[in-house]
């Protein structure tokens, strides 16, 4: 499987992650490589193979809906990079 | 003469408190000082907190004034920087980060921190616990303490290191496809990675939520039995929890192992192990059968696959969960965005590094659209393949054997341009984390003066049965005694 600079524009696009122009290339090689690795798992023949999505065989736990935690609504804006009036900000979005 | 007291077991340690012999604070004291003689030439820890963890000593010698103390009052430890520290700098190895500090503690952190343990520091870790040397941290590479060339192994590389080093008696660490194991076998120790669901995950910063799971890595099985008893156990915070009782595990450490039936996979013995590697395993499991263990040549058909399948199923739940890094709430945030993509997009691809964004980029690639089916499902029916394999194993045997790595710790840079062979190194040790199930590594007699690690699998929630294997090892060899040169 071999993947070009496209692919890889267009999948940086989906992971919202930057990937610079002159790394496109590199980028591009390394993930090619990795799916030539995965490719091995096409030798072995799934067909009707339950799959497992998890290792312990269990049901969702389920609580009551009531509220456990405290508000630290301060505490836990306090290490965000920019908040005002109790809010997160981000760039304006709504002209 | 008295054995010093980085020689000390966890035991003897908490009896040497007992009996007034030292302070928890003469203790800190101890290896605090070991930390700034040793670490420079290791880079083991990201943070030190030397004044912390005076304060948690002193509470801890009030505690053993009063009586009220349990087995860990007043033992030293490092936690991997993967497990959140409240009021302490969690960065997981990453620009993304690095002026993080935690609000809350997790429960591996909040159960020993209330069994009286003090934290010295937050150990060096491969970036988002993703590298198998330890060389993806964003505070930079990790040194072996047996050859300061060669990798720790990774991702919980800086907790071997440091324990290694006799910089602690012991330290957690935390294991997605090998990242206890490995590391524990490249240093000399004793590491184990618990059942799925056995230990607690909240607070463990999320890399691939079905393989994660925290242990400790120890100098002795006996030590690693310790710790592991005070963090195993349910937590409703962790929805994957396991809600059964925990062994005791010390109370079977002793018990025989004749007539245990060891399984030897073949599959873990051909192409690609080190001879010498191959040799030391054997003479380890001589050793067994010298116990009255039984060996028998088993089958794990689907080994191979194993990478392959590991490198779909980790990488899409690394997406996922890393999702979250967006620059808004927490972590890294680039400068003057001009909008929101380029908020996302530029704080993201500034704060992770290049392994990172690797496994973020084949992990969307394998969930979108057109290709779930392909990798993602095949994925997935590989892994109840794989794990079939371990079911028909242990139906005819009560652990298995082999080899932890493949190979003795690798040099610095050697495998760091090419990730697909990094990917092979942990060869051995992901289908137990695919499966879900309990695998340790302990040492193994040593080769051209570098650490082989053993490894022992065991079926769902048999820790307890590892542990006496392995304890039942170390009682009748000393490879575990070893100390790297310079950290006497």
């Amino acid at each position: 499987m071999s993947l070009d600079r496209a692919d890889v524009a267009k999948i940086a696009h989906l992971a919202r992650l930057a990937v610079d122009g002159d790394e496109a290339d590199a980028v591009a090689r390394d993930l090619s490589r990795i799916l030539d690795l995965v490719a091995q798992m096409s030798v072995v023949n799934t067909g009707g193979v339950p799959p497992m999505a998890h290792p312990l065989d269990m049901p969702q736990r389920l609580r009551p809906d009531v509220v456990t935690e405290p508000d630290r609504r301060d505490d836990l804006q306090a290490t965000a990079p920019a908040t005002e009036a109790g809010l997160y900000l981000v760039p304006r979005v709504i002209e | 003469m008295s054995l010093p007291l980085h020689e000390r077991s966890l035991g003897q340690l908490a009896a040497g408190l007992r009996a007034r012999e030292f302070s928890s604070r003469e203790l800190a004291t101890h290896y605090l000082g070991r930390i700034a003689r040793l670490d420079p030439g290791l880079n083991s820890l990201v943070t030190t907190c030397a004044e912390d963890a005076l304060a948690a000593a002193d509470a801890a010698d009030a505690r053993l004034a009063r009586g009220d103390g349990g087995p860990l009052t007043g033992l030293p430890l490092i936690h991997k920087d993967i497990f959140c520290t409240q009021g302490v700098r969690t960065s997981c190895g990453s620009r993304m980060l690095d002026t993080f500090v935690a609000p809350y503690d997790a429960t591996v952190v909040a159960r020993l921190k209330a069994a009286g343990t003090v934290m010295l520091g937050k150990a060096n870790m491969d970036e988002f616990a993703m590298g198998s040397s330890n060389e993806t941290s964003w505070y930079g590479p990790v040194r072996n303490p047996w050859d300061p060339d060669r990798v720790p192994g990774g991702s919980s590389g800086g907790s071997a290191a440091a324990v290694a080093a006799r910089l602690a008696p012991v330290a957690t660490g935390t294991d997605t496809g090998g990242s206890i194991r490995q590391p524990a076998a490249l240093c000399g120790l004793t590491g184990i990675k618990p059942t799925y669901g056995r230990v607690s995950r909240w607070g463990m910063i999320a890399f691939a939520s079905s393989l994660d799971q925290g242990g400790p890595l120890a100098r002795s099985a006996q030590d690693a039995a310790l710790v592991l008893q005070a963090v195993a156990g349910y937590d409703p915070h962790d929805s994957t929890s396991v809600d059964a009782p925990v062994p005791e595990y010390a109370a079977t450490l002793d018990d025989g192992i004749a007539g245990l039936r060891v399984g030897l996979p073949k599959e873990y013995f051909g192409e690609g192990l080190d001879p010498k590697v191959r040799h030391s395993v054997e003479t380890a499991i001589a050793e067994l059968r010298r116990l009255g263990a039984q060996t028998v040549e088993i089958s794990l058909a689907n080994t191979a696959l194993a990478v392959p399948t590991y490198y779909v199923v980790a990488p899409a739940e690394c997406s996922s969960n890393l999702a979250r890094y967006d620059g808004v709430r927490y972590g890294h945030r680039c400068a003057d965005p001009k909008d929101l993509s380029d908020l996302y997009e530029r704080s993201r691809a500034e704060g992770f590094g290049a392994e990172v964004k690797r496994r973020i980029l084949i992990g969307t690639y394998v969930l979108s659209a057109g290709y779930y089916d392909a990798y993602y499902l095949k994925a997935q029916q590989l892994r109840q393949l794989i794990s079939e394999d371990f079911r028909r194993a242990f139906a005819e045997v009560d652990v298995i054997a082999g080899p932890t790595s493949p190979t003795t710790a690798f040099r610095l840079g050697e495998k760091a341009g090419d990730p697909v062979t990094m990917y092979l190194s942990d060869i051995y040790t992901i289908a137990a984390n695919l499966a879900g199930l309990p695998a340790m590594s302990l040492p193994a007699e040593p080769v051209g003066g570098l650490p082989v690690g053993l490894q022992l699998m065991g079926n769902y929630f048999a820790e307890a049965r590892l542990l006496n294997v392995a304890h039942r090892l170390q009682e009748a060899t000393d490879w575990h005694r070893r100390v790297p040169p310079g950290c006497e």
